[in-house]
């Protein structure tokens, strides 16, 4: 009698959920689901999706889709034009750069030279806090619109001669201009984005206008999605698919939940904590793919203990770079031998030659030799999930070198970056670098030049700023590569940082898409991408 | 009664401001470079520096800039104006968003907890000593035993992706069914609560002695039990759900950001992970509030409940 009583008690929370759980299968499958022409691609809440105001990958993931570059990359990551017609100087100085007709805002009006002109220097006027700000500082009279209180407002090197004509004058010559126009600083913006000459309007940002192969549809829905549909009027290739949803997910994890039940259909980086499994879960949805990050260990080269290039190289060759990206990343990065990523036009492998080579009896004779501090500490921000590997390179230090080491934790990159600043001691830190377009100069020029805008690490070598110098400044391509590599060749003798991996695209999609590929940017291609049928 | 209710309602303008200054002194302290956390690992410009610096009055340093920057959000404030978070959204405006997923996340949870914490508590208080009153102090013990940072991956795990029972994730606009799942991991540890707090409470009044005396009259038990012991029993139960609601009104950081539900707790979580100041206070302050209604509404509800409590 007490057991059956018991057992209707049990009975009846348990057919409420039960009947709940019938009506809800029958439904839209809950969270808006994917129906076969709408493609769902995770990233985070973008910070921004004005052109000239987004530099990370969420936010250009979506821009991306809404307009069209003046150039993008081939396989050999050269520039080919794509908006563009032409873009030609004859000296690097003065560019001419002429746009294909035929292209149209979402809203129908005509792109003109005149829309290219007005976004740059929306992007270039320092008190609009720009992000992608300095991506302009090489065209002439950038210096006027910078400051609290700006002499201009207008670069003067940039000069409208027709509708689909103007010319860039730039300070100096700069052999890679060209292709730093691919990056989404230099995308234009209609004169609907405008209130004013100058002034933006505050909703161009809830429903950027561009003049892309994707339009918006409604607005930007913050912590939620951003819709968008195919714009039929584009000229360029068209896209597979007609409508695509990027989701917004605050956690790679429930993504990868949604992916695995596929409820989500691309998720660009595969979550590190599901890494081992991922391959077994995902089948051959699981795929890799290059692109440029870098990831380096600098090293303070004014602190006396880490000033002499033997220590630094020493360091280098104790450290098992293969067995560190097969057990902690388990194969998603790959070992890094030199100063740029492998995707770059230019790239040579083991340009750091001996000294990235595993080598621990040598290492710890040089080391010796050298007078390396006794012990080493390396520093690292808590919230990027570098413990495992700091913990494992901790450890061939100690082993290899017969030091003490340890690794020393900061909460964020940027506690780590104040301190570095400031010239507190932290020993060597970690650093990552990724790549705005595809130019050797975009690695050496930030990375190791005096004035270098995240040499963090005080190198300086005036052999080498020169050549990079004259390798922007050359007359040809090859030219310039040459003079990039010799200027390489000098960071393998100085090792002011030493390589550590170089890292790939790992993503993974659900069993409704087919064609996903990714870009060395970590965006997914939006037009090569299709439904499976 | 309304005095009672005018006092707390001064002293709750008191604890809005005591506690929105600890936060916001808190926060601000805590605070390495925003500016550099906001760009992530790239570099700063000097320009956005300069522009963000100046817009957030991140140049008030010191003691007298802080009381400087206090009172100029204070100010903001009482004209209902939340501010702007680090990324430039209106932070109203992100609230009114998150706000009714919360709402009727916290709901659901609530149900859970009352649906089956309490009936549950009612039957194991009933029968104490019993097989169901010891499996479920077993259960509700493993139950408050594991953080929700392990039962709601795990949860996911194998009900939405195994078994595709639920849908893995909720998202922005979840329908009933798509919030049950993380509605029940979260109201799992209330409803744990709630079941031991009602079973004690059932247990303790069936040995009273109106109990006594309405069994001697001859009732029957059905009544006995629903009628008077329940009723008695729920007082305790009452409070602690009210007190409730309002920290499961607060969001849950884990559960939201684990079915990526897009309320409170999740905006919350972001705006400490990214050093978001203003997002962070913004939230916080009006957490406050929900916080000080809540309990002084429960306060209210004991007099309700129990007509021998006064206020005067």
């Amino acid at each position: 009698m007490r057991v059956r009583r018991l057992a209707a008690w049990t009975a009846l929370p348990l057919a409420v959920t039960l009947g709940l759980a019938a009506c809800g299968s029958g439904g839209d499958g809950g969270s808006g689901g994917s129906d076969s022409s709408v493609v769902s691609i995770q990233i985070a809440e973008p910070k921004h999706l004005v052109p000239t105001n987004t530099t990370e990958t969420s936010g250009s993931q979506v821009i991306a889709g809404l307009f069209s570059p003046l150039v993008d990359y081939d396989a050999q990551n050269k520039p080919y034009e794509v908006a563009a017609q032409s873009v030609t100087s004859s000296d690097n100085k003065v560019w001419t750069i002429k746009i294909k007709d035929g292209f149209t805002f979402h809203n129908g009006e005509k792109v003109t030279s005149q829309n290219y002109i007005n976004a740059w220097n929306y992007g270039a006027y320092a008190p609009n806090g720009q992000d992608t700000n300095p991506f302009f500082e090489k065209i002439a009279g950038y210096a006027d619109l910078q400051g609290k209180a700006p002499k201009a407002k207008e670069m003067s090197g940039l000069k409208k001669v027709d509708d689909l004509t103007f010319t860039a004058t730039l300070s100096e010559p700069y052999i890679d201009f060209k292709t730093t126009l691919g990056y989404n600083a230099f995308f234009p913006m209609p004169d609907a984005a405008f209130s004013a000459p100058g002034v933006l309007k505050d909703s161009y940002e809830q429903a950027p206008i561009g003049q892309g192969p994707f339009k918006m549809k409604g607005t930007w829905q913050h912590d939620s999605k951003i819709d968008v549909e195919r714009y039929d009027a584009y000229p360029g290739e068209k896209p597979k698919v007609k409508n695509i949803e990027f989701r917004i997910y605050q956690q790679l994890t429930a993504a990868y939940a949604d992916v695995l039940a596929d409820n989500l259909d691309v998720l660009p980086t595969i979550p590190t904590e599901s890494l081992s499994t991922a391959p077994s879960d995902l089948g051959d949805r699981y795929k890799t793919s290059p692109m440029s990050s870098f990831q380096f260990l600098a090293f303070p080269t004014f602190d006396k203990d880490y000033s002499s290039p033997d220590v630094r190289k020493a360091i280098s060759m104790a450290i098992d770079r293969d067995e560190i990206t097969k057990s902690v990343f388990k194969g998603s990065q790959t070992s890094a031998r030199s100063f740029v990523a492998p995707v770059l036009p230019g790239y040579r492998e083991d340009t750091a030659g001996k000294a990235a080579e595993f080598n621990p009896t040598e290492a710890k004779k040089l080391y010796q030799a050298a007078g390396g501090p006794s012990k080493i500490v390396i520093s690292y921000n808590g919230d990027g999930g570098h413990k495992d590997w700091v913990d494992a390179t901790v450890n061939q230090l100690k082993t290899n070198l017969g030091v003490d080491a340890v690794g020393s934790v900061e909460p964020k990159f940027a506690d780590l970056l104040t301190k570095v600043e400031k010239k507190t001691p932290v020993g060597a830190f970690r650093m990552g670098w990724v790549m705005d377009y595809p130019t050797m100069e975009d690695y050496l020029g930030p990375l190791y030049s005096t004035n270098g805008s995240s040499n963090y690490y005080g190198y300086s070598n005036p052999e080498f700023d020169k050549l990079v110098k004259e390798g922007s400044a050359a007359k040809t391509q090859d030219e310039a590569i040459a003079k990039y590599q010799q200027a390489e060749d000098i960071l393998a003798k100085d090792m002011p940082v030493i390589p550590l991996r170089f890292g790939e695209n790992v993503f993974g999609h659900s069993s409704k898409v087919k064609n996903v590929e990714m870009d060395l940017f970590q965006r997914v291609n939006l037009v090569k991408i299709e439904a499976a049928s | 009664m309304f005095r009672y209710i005018l006092r707390r309602l001064l002293q709750m303008v008191l604890a809005f401001f005591g506690t929105t200054l600890i936060v916001y002194a808190l926060t601000f302290a805590g605070q390495g470079d925003p500016i550099q956390a906001l760009a992530g690992e790239r570099p700063v410009t000097p320009a956005q520096r300069a522009y963000l610096t100046e817009k957030y009055h991140l140049d008030a340093t010191g003691v007298g800039g802080f009381f400087y920057r206090y009172f100029d959000y204070v100010k903001n404030l009482l004209q209902g104006n939340l501010g702007e978070s680090l990324t430039g959204r209106n932070i109203g405006d992100i609230l009114q968003q998150a706000w009714p997923v919360t709402v009727r996340l916290a709901l659901i949870a609530l149900a859970v907890a009352i649906i089956f914490g309490v009936t549950a508590g009612v039957l194991a208080g009933i029968r104490r000593a019993s097989i169901f009153d010891n499996s479920t102090l077993v259960l509700t013990l493993l139950v408050l035993g594991i953080p929700t940072i392990v039962l709601a991956p795990l949860a996911q795990y194998f009900l939405g992706v195994k078994w595709q029972l639920f849908p893995p994730t909720a998202g922005s606009d979840p329908t009933f069914y798509a919030l049950l799942l993380p509605g029940i991991v979260l109201g799992s540890l209330s409803l744990a609560t709630a079941l031991r707090l009602t079973r004690a409470s059932v247990a303790e009044n069936l040995r009273a002695d109106y109990v006594r005396t309405a069994r001697s009259k001859g009732l029957v038990k059905r009544r006995i039990v629903v009628v008077h012991v329940l009723r008695n029993s729920l007082i305790p139960v009452v409070t602690f759900l009210g007190v409730e609601l309002g920290n499961l009104m607060s969001g849950a950081i884990i559960t939201e950001g684990v079915f990526n539900i897009p309320g409170v707790g999740f905006n919350l979580f972001r705006g400490i992970r990214t050093e978001d100041g203003p997002l962070v206070v913004g939230i916080v302050s009006v957490l406050v509030v929900v916080y000080l209604v809540s309990n002084l509404v429960v306060d209210v509800l004991y007099a309700v409940l129990d007509p021998r409590i006064r206020y005067e």
